[in-house]
């Protein structure tokens, strides 16, 4: 299994959409086949149209308020005495998180393939929150699809929907969370493929949705990019990228523009939820060796039972709850080309706790996995290197959890 | 080359030009014992039965299939109960069709090779795996025949006329088409002519092969496709199930009796 040069990576899977001939696919039902079918085709055609792209990049540069700025850490890094500590601030983004990139792209494309109905799945509320502001930036009807768990720990974002005038759907099924709002959400597809547009929140799904999620969120390396070089002159010798994992889209996003570069030069570093820390259930699939199954509508590893039903996950962060994880990170694994680890609930909050303490900067649960390896790793490192996080969040929508977790917000 | 249990079951219905009777239930619903007795009593009105094994994520099931689904998980049952209840029924009804129906990451786990091996032991007729469409269901599809299972594919309203062609080409004894753009046991949303009319369609690509429709038939309308090959009813039997249990009725006998007057509907 290899990386292809000169290829983007989401270009890099066979004619049934597999990326190193496993990780991927289309496990769809036949009904969707068509739609589905349908947007590859438009997708295709988008991408290469220079009209859609300044369309794009205008509503990137305008609405949602690109380049997110690139700062250093200067207490964090004195305070550990190690690496550089960085952050790509993408929670500046209009809305609050990485997810705008996603919607906005979606919006547009069902504008173009005639939909007027649009539905989405929400964890934590960001992709929900984000398509129901792009939605209605452009005109289309939403709804959103959430675990009624999830409802409930993430009422900033649940009202932040509703005031755009989207419907939330709430999913009594299963664990209600992330992952039975994914299946209601292609459920409800199903029985409206021929007005609705669908948007997957994240790199996951039928192939089609990891490509479109991973081309729109791909905007944050590629502003990286140019404020390393702004920065540094160059890109420098020891770089990390690290950044949590719970589909993979931010990730994916922040590191698809340096993905030719040796992971010596510029490592990859993924942090999946670990859970609670005695807790046996976590939502790590990559990190702890969960075997490869099918899970929304594509193979990957994903945390199941040895006759293949999908375990309930347990973590502090509700983006990042979730059993499955995208296809091209599990592509990254088995190439090297990335590596992952886990940080639990607890190390999480730590790190929010120090994070805050230490930096005027406000990282949803989710990012602070990442914070938490950052933590780890700085002091035992050399000055040169350069850790950068993607701090893809802002605490707000967490509000309620930290006050109980750590009695302040 | 051995006419399949499934063949002989739609030539039978031809002969007493009426549609085939096929039903759907949920492995272990509403427990092992009951779901063995339901598919033993309602065999004798039944032309082909559905069993499906249980997906805790199954994308394409209704409220009503998914509350027979999550209920049955509840109670434990297995893949492995699943073929026991399977291999029950075919001692006891040697010559009535049963079909699994499911989801594939469960053939995946259990392996292709090791599912079919179970399927044989248990002497299953077909099989229908949701999420597997053509082309990608190709290379399983030919290990089935191999086998001698039926592997039923499936076509929807949203199919196109050359896509059709070519998934009946690769078809074995039974297809299953979708009647509308629906998760399983949705109310039927378009008038029953237009389902007929694309029926029709599939029929004249190839008027040997036997098609049953489903989704969203249930007592009031399965009448109206007196005229095809099958009708698939599911839902109606899950919920019937439900209901007996909320009005702690012996759901076994009740569902018998929906069935027959299923049956009778279509005679």
């Amino acid at each position: 299994m290899k990386i292809r040069k000169n290829i983007p990576l989401i270009d890099q899977h066979d004619k049934f959409g597999f990326w190193g001939g496993k990780f991927g696919g289309n496990f769809i039902p036949e009904t969707l086949k068509k739609p589905v079918e349908d947007l590859t085709i438009l997708f295709g055609k988008l991408r290469k149209n220079k009209k859609f792209i300044k369309e794009r990049d205008y509503h990137f540069k305008n609405w949602v308020g690109s380049p997110t700025s690139f700062i250093k850490l200067d207490n964090l890094t004195k305070y550990l005495g190690g690496a550089q500590i960085w952050a790509k601030v993408v929670s500046e983004a209009n809305g609050g998180a990485h997810k705008i990139y996603n919607a906005t792209v979606h919006c547009l494309i069902a504008k173009k393939a005639g939909k007027k109905y649009i539905v989405g799945d929400t964890g934590a509320g960001y992709a929900g929150k984000m398509l129901s502001m792009a939605a209605k930036k452009f005109g289309l009807k939403c709804k959103i699809f959430m675990g009624a768990k999830d409802i409930k720990r993430q009422k900033p974002n649940c009202d932040a929907i509703k005031k755009n005038g989207a419907e939330i759907v709430p999913v009594y099924t299963g664990s209600q969370t992330l992952v039975d709002a994914v299946s209601e959400c292609m459920r409800y597809w199903v029985s409206n493929c021929d007005t609705t547009h669908m948007c997957v929140g994240s790199t996951v799904g039928p192939n089609i949705f990891v490509k479109i999620c991973g081309w729109s969120t791909s905007q944050i390396s590629r502003e990286l990019f140019v404020q390393i070089k702004k920065e540094f002159g160059r890109i420098p010798k020891k770089v990390k990228l690290l950044n949590c994992v719970g589909g993979g889209s931010s990730s994916f996003g922040f590191w698809n523009e340096f993905m030719h570069y040796n992971k010596n030069q510029v490592e990859f570093i993924g942090i999946e939820a670990g859970g609670p820390k005695k807790s046996k259930r976590h939502a790590a699939p990559l990190t702890y060796g969960s075997k490869i199954g099918i899970l929304h509508g594509a193979s990957q590893y994903v945390n199941q039972d040895f006759e293949g039903q999908i375990e309930e996950t347990e973590s502090i962060s509700a983006g990042l709850d979730y059993p499955g994880v995208s296809p091209i990170h599990c592509f990254l694994k088995d190439t090297r080309r990335a590596r992952y680890t886990a940080a639990t609930d607890e190390e999480a909050l730590d790190a929010y706790k120090l994070v805050t303490k230490y930096e005027n900067l406000n990282p949803s649960l989710e990012p602070s996995h990442a914070f938490a390896e950052a933590i780890k790793l700085a002091p035992k490192l050399s000055k040169n290197t350069v850790i950068i996080v993607n701090s893809c969040g802002d605490a707000h929508k967490d509000r309620d959890i930290l006050r109980q977790r750590l009695g302040k917000f | 080359m051995n006419i399949s249990s499934i063949s002989l079951a739609f030539k039978n219905c031809k002969k007493e030009k009426r549609p085939a009777l096929i039903t759907f239930t949920v492995a272990g619903d509403n427990n092992k014992k009951n779901s063995l007795k339901i598919l033993n009593s309602i065999a004798k009105y039944a032309d082909i039965l559905e069993l499906s094994f249980l997906h805790n994520c199954p994308i394409a099931d209704g409220g009503q299939i998914q509350n027979s689904t999550y209920r049955s998980l509840k109670n434990g049952t297995t893949l492995k109960d699943t073929f026991q209840i399977a291999k029950k029924f075919k001692n006891d009804n040697p010559n009535k069709p049963l079909i699994l129906m499911g989801y594939y990451n469960l053939i995946y786990q259990n392996g292709e090779n090791n599912f079919l091996k179970n399927c044989k032991f248990s002497k299953v007729d077909g099989l229908i795996v949701v999420d597997l469409p053509w082309p990608e269901n190709k290379k399983f599809a030919k290990k089935c025949r191999k086998k001698s299972i039926n592997f039923v594919q499936l076509l929807s309203p949203t199919t196109s006329k050359e896509r059709m062609k070519k998934i009946i080409k690769d078809s074995h004894d039974m297809i299953y088409y979708i009647s509308m753009l629906s998760t399983t046991g949705g109310k039927l949303k378009v008038p029953p002519k237009k389902i007929l009319e694309n029926y029709s369609k599939i029929k004249k690509i190839n008027k040997n092969k036997n098609c049953v429709i489903g989704f969203g038939i249930t007592n009031k309308s399965i009448k109206s496709f007196k005229s095809s090959d099958g009708v698939v009813v599911g839902s109606e039997i899950c919920k019937e199930i439900t209901r007996s249990l909320n009005n702690r009725q012996n759901p076994v006998t009740n569902v018998s009796k929906i069935v027959k007057r299923l049956k009778n509907k279509i005679l």
